[in-house]
């Protein structure tokens, strides 16, 4: 084996490992804030401050009888939790976590990174077929058009990012964003984006995939057990992805702010150190907002949801892509 | 023909092994009933089909059961199934007397019990003609309006949870619980108060009880501004209510909407300002109305409601007399006092006489009697023999006559909206049913 490929499998391994488990610590954070938002304490009796619940409703899991519905499609209603986690766990490999700390730094990066998100829509929508159940059925046929409804937004603000760093490379794309971030040049694609995110990630105002209240849990209504429990986890990975995703696409990734300008030379290791740093502090600040967002905000109503990104978010992001484009050729031939 | 071929399959589809027969037949029967929904034969790509929403299901506010022919997510038509929590309260009625019942009405709108049990006291009142003494009046006015806000409460907490917004629930809840510990202090019940008694009440408020309620009524509106400036101007919020579940004002009468559903639909009755009871004509309150119909119109109609409450309390505060009688001093028409029952022959013979035989009507007296409870009309009907029970006594409640009206908006709408305008009816099965 060549030693780019260990660093990368090491680099990927432990990558999966902290996103595995700040998986896990983000359902312990949910609950807690979400106890905090609604003025009670939250889960805090297992272990200190209740730190060993995500460990506990595991156990609980693993123990709870695996249901399969009697004309279920037994193969598909298993295969199905597995795919969002698995294209959650694939999208890991393209984020640049610090400088020169990368699973994989292929030149297509921002176009796999499109194409494997956009698969995790497939557990959802089967997992919803596969039930054989009617809420299950309409969740997974809110999920696809939901999905295909902000693929696209979500794939022109990031064409608008990549019109900054001319590169399809993530690398690239946030090292072109050392002296300034995305979301000052950018901020319109900064909204489209962090909208689409939401609706990605299947979480409140956009949630009407589960729907807790009309479908009653909507395509996850018929598992149980760790079925159940991948499906949770593959929705808090997501979580966790699309905050990594905001950071990157927007806020300068591993950079502090306009650091060009500013940050001294630093030795290889401090460096790396502190890129960790910055970037773990602005994932969590997303995945707090995506936890606050989730406990204050009512649910959009289905042709709404339709109605805005179709009509709303996609032409906004084409007008924005146009202008960003030509505002950059006009600087590139007049300017510089 | 096919369209029995499509239903009969359930019997291939379930296999019980619990009491077979039992099970299918009851399927068989599930099978036959509604018959009106009708499948399109014309459907192609079969975008059609007939979804099931409760009896058990989350968000129909106990055992409502919908019938929804779906087409996409889109309704086209429904039917509303009830009766899943019928208990024949009116029939029980007739084998009690009447203090006996009122614990029964309290389980009949769970959410403003004491609505209820003053609703059963003023119609026995009426027809036995006992004047209640004025402080318990007003102690039943003050409870009354406490019942409306924590029903109102309930209902905004649901429904904004429907809407999708989970923390809500729990902020109107907090405020609830305030009303449950005062009515705790004031009954010795949190939720099934039974507090009223037929000719009064059944004690004065303690001195811990009015500050509770002064706190609450000094403190209640400003969490009710905080919820209005979070919910009016949100937009989801307002887009998800706006138009959804439209009641235009005819079909409002003629389905016999009533309480808040018919004051959103542009109708501004209000028993309590046209036939008052009690001492409401002596007060000065609003009676809030929209012309819209929609459910938003129903959200200000509830919420301009909560504070007009707290305005009422209010007032009754200034105008309740420091001291009187908690019951109406005749030993043939209500339960003496405790200290009469305990300390005299008396009064201990009066109170098993009360408990044995109760208050008995004259012969032949019939009447009908109807508050404004936080659903809207309630009222009873009482038919007498001349004896301490009822001869016939038939109740006639607000949830059961608004969902009647609710059948007719759902058709058109989407599902998701199937429980926001469940929740902006606000029916209780537990009085749907009776």
């Amino acid at each position: 084996m060549s030693p780019e490929l260990v660093t990368s499998l090491i680099i990927a391994f432990v990558a999966l490992f902290v996103v595995l488990n700040t998986a896990a610590i983000v359902v312990f954070a949910e609950r807690r804030l979400a106890g905090f938002i609604q003025n009670r304490p939250g889960p805090n009796r297992v272990g200190p401050i209740g730190i060993l619940q995500p460990l506990a409703d595991v156990l609980k899991l693993l123990f709870n009888e695996d249901i399969t519905p009697i004309y279920g499609r037994k193969a598909l209603h298993t295969i199905a939790p597995i795919i969002p986690v698995i294209t959650a766990i694939a999208a890991i490999a393209v984020i640049p976590f610090a400088t020169g700390v990368v699973a994989s730094d292929i030149n297509v990066g921002v176009l796999y990174l499109l194409a494997v998100t956009s698969m995790g829509v497939y557990g959802v929508t089967l997992g919803g077929w596969a039930s054989n159940s009617k809420y299950s059925l309409l969740g997974g046929l809110r999920s696809a058009a939901q999905m295909v409804s902000y693929e696209l937004p979500m794939g022109i603000a990031v064409a608008s990012c990549v019109l900054y760093a001319a590169s399809l490379n993530m690398v690239e794309i946030v090292d072109s964003q050392e002296f300034w971030w995305n979301v000052f040049r950018n901020p319109i694609g900064f909204v489209i984006f962090i909208i689409a995110a939401f609706a990605e990630a299947n979480r409140a105002p956009f949630d009407l995939v589960e729907a807790e209240q009309e479908l009653v849990g909507g395509f996850h209504t018929e598992y149980s057990g760790m079925k159940f429990g991948t499906f949770f986890l593959a929705e808090y990975m997501h979580v966790v992805i699309g905050s990594m995703l905001i950071v990157t696409f927007f806020f300068g990734g591993y950079h502090l702010p306009f650091a060009g300008y500013w940050l001294p030379e630093m030795s290889e290791t401090a460096t790396i150190i502190l890129d960790l740093i910055v970037f773990s502090v602005k994932t969590l600040f997303f995945v707090f907002l995506f936890i606050w967002v989730r406990w204050t905000l009512p649910r959009f109503k289905f042709n709404d949801l339709m109605n805005y990104s179709w009509s709303r978010l996609l032409p906004l992001g084409i007008i924005n892509f146009v202008v960003i484009a030509s505002a950059i050729m006009i600087y590139n031939n007049y300017f510089s | 023909m096919e369209l029995e071929k499509k239903y009969s399959k359930i019997d291939e589809k379930v296999h019980p092994t619990f009491f077979p027969e039992h099970q299918k037949a009851l399927y068989k029967k599930l099978e036959d009933k509604h018959t009106t929904i009708e499948l399109d034969q014309d459907d192609p790509l079969s975008t059609q089909m007939i979804l099931n929403m409760g009896p058990q299901h989350p968000a129909t506010h106990g055992v409502l059961r919908v019938v929804l022919d779906l087409r996409g997510e889109q309704i086209i038509k429904n039917k509303l199934d009830i009766g899943y929590l019928h208990r024949g309260v009116e029939k029980i009625a007739e084998n009690k007397t009447y203090q006996e019942f009122m614990p029964y009405t309290d389980r009949m709108d769970y959410l403003s019990p004491y609505s209820n049990n003053v609703a059963l006291c003023l119609a026995v009142e009426k027809i036995a003609e006992v004047d209640v003494p004025e402080r318990a009046t007003y102690i039943r006015m003050i409870c009354c309006e406490l019942a409306r806000v924590s029903a109102h409460l309930l209902w905004l907490g649901t429904k904004v949870m429907d809407a999708g917004a989970l923390s809500f629930f729990m902020w109107a809840f907090r405020e609830r619980e305030k009303i449950y510990d005062i009515f705790d202090e004031v009954a010795g019940h949190r939720f099934t108060v039974s507090h009223s008694r037929i000719g009064g009440v059944a004690n004065d408020f303690t001195d811990d009880a009015v500050a509770r309620i002064k706190k609450f009524i000094n403190e209640f509106p400003n969490e009710l501004n905080d919820w209005e400036k979070l919910l009016n101007k949100n937009r989801i919020f307002v887009d998800r209510n706006e138009g959804t579940g439209v009641l235009t004002t005819n079909d409002a009468i003629k389905y016999g909407a009533t309480g808040p559903t018919l004051r959103g639909s542009g109708i501004a009755y209000d028993i309590r300002r046209f036939e008052p009871y009690m001492k409401y004509d002596e007060m000065d309150f609003e009676v809030p109305s929209r012309v819209e119909g929609d459910n938003l119109a129903r959200y200000y109609v509830r919420m301009e409601e909560m504070a007009e409450s707290v305005r009422i309390i209010r007032q009754c505060f200034e105008k309740m007399p420091s001291k009187g009688a908690m019951r109406v001093d005749n030993a043939k028409q209500s339960y003496p006092s405790k200290d009469e029952v305990y300390y005299s022959m008396e009064g201990m013979i009066h109170d098993f006489m009360m408990t044995d035989t109760g208050i008995c009507p004259p012969e032949g007296a019939e009447s009908y009697h109807a508050i404004e409870a936080p659903k809207g009309e309630l009222g009873y009907f009482i038919q007498s023999d001349g004896t301490g029970h009822p001869w016939r006594l038939k109740i006639n409640t607000p949830s059961f006559r608004n969902l009647q009206a609710m059948e007719y908006t759902l058709d058109g709408e989407m599902v998701a909206d199937t429980v926001l305008i469940i929740g902006g009816f606000d029916p209780v099965m537990g009085e749907a049913d009776k």
